[in-house]
């Protein structure tokens, strides 16, 4: 059988469903960022995948995937600058023993 | 023929390299796998004939956004400490599941409108008129420009000494 748009989909629904489980249960932060990181890109490639499939003469979901790239790289250098702020801080990045604003 | 076994081989080295990502004790290799993943998601994007996006993919996640993670992770001096699962690994395995179960249920059951238009080829053009030309992202371009300045701004008085 031919590839279509449901093997896309199920395959960013798996990488999806990946980086939800890293992020939801790893401690180290640097780890936590990685796996939001994979989310995004799996969200990147359904909708590359219905822009193909759907609308292809259209290209909206490219250029979508182009401001998800730009939005993650922002992310990811403020993410980034925080964890290393913390470092200095805390001496850790494990998220357990950042409870600095915990009730 | 060939588009379906370079889906299929993309599909499992990409999946294989967020398992990897997300299983590996130490966070260094975790950040390398993290890098075969992006190549992975590249090659997909080469499938779905956005060759513009795949290598702007390359170009971002992996010259930009990898190196980022691998600096901070040298910084940081966590490789020894490893990267452990927290108290909420079993819920968030059953979490991460019950959602796959559930987006793949939403993705099987949707009778989709597909196209039988081949796709745009080369899109390069397409994508620069739609985002610079009338009537398309323009305002989102400038916004994101602001955005990405703030962001540089951000990171700098976050991580500057005092």
């Amino acid at each position: 059988m031919s590839i279509g748009l449901d093997h896309y989909l199920i395959l960013s629904a798996v990488l999806f469903c990946i980086g939800l489980y890293g992020a939801l249960a790893k401690r180290n932060a640097i780890a936590i960022l990685m796996s939001i990181e994979i989310m995004l890109v799996a969200a990147s490639i359904s909708m590359v995948a219905f822009s193909r499939f759907v609308v292809p003469l259209l290209l909206t979901g490219q250029i979508f995937a182009i401001f998800v790239m730009i939005v993650a790289a922002a992310e990811a250098a403020v993410g980034l600058a925080i964890i290393i702020s913390i470092y200095r801080n805390r001496e850790t990045i494990d998220i357990t023993k950042i409870d600095l604003m915990k009730w | 023929m060939a588009l379906e076994a370079t889906f299929w081989i993309l599909a499992v080295i990409g999946v294989g390299a967020a398992l990897a990502v997300v299983l590996l004790g130490n966070v260094f290799r975790a950040a390398l796998s993290l890098i075969v993943c992006f190549l992975a998601v590249a090659g997909i994007y080469v499938t779905l004939s956005a060759g513009f996006l795949a290598a702007v993919q390359v170009l971002i996640y992996v010259g930009a956004i990898a190196i980022l993670i691998i600096l901070a992770i040298m910084l940081t001096r966590e490789v020894q400490r490893g990267s452990p699962f927290g108290r909420l690994r079993a819920p968030a395995l059953v979490v991460a599941i019950l959602t796959l179960g559930v987006i793949s249920y939403a993705v099987v059951a949707t009778p989709w409108q597909v196209s039988a238009v081949p796709p745009l080829e080369p899109t390069t053009p397409a994508i620069a008129s739609r985002l610079f030309g009338a009537g398309g992202f323009i305002l989102p371009v400038e916004i994101v420009a602001v955005l990405v300045l703030a962001a540089i701004l951000g990171a700098i008085i976050l991580v500057r000494e005092k």
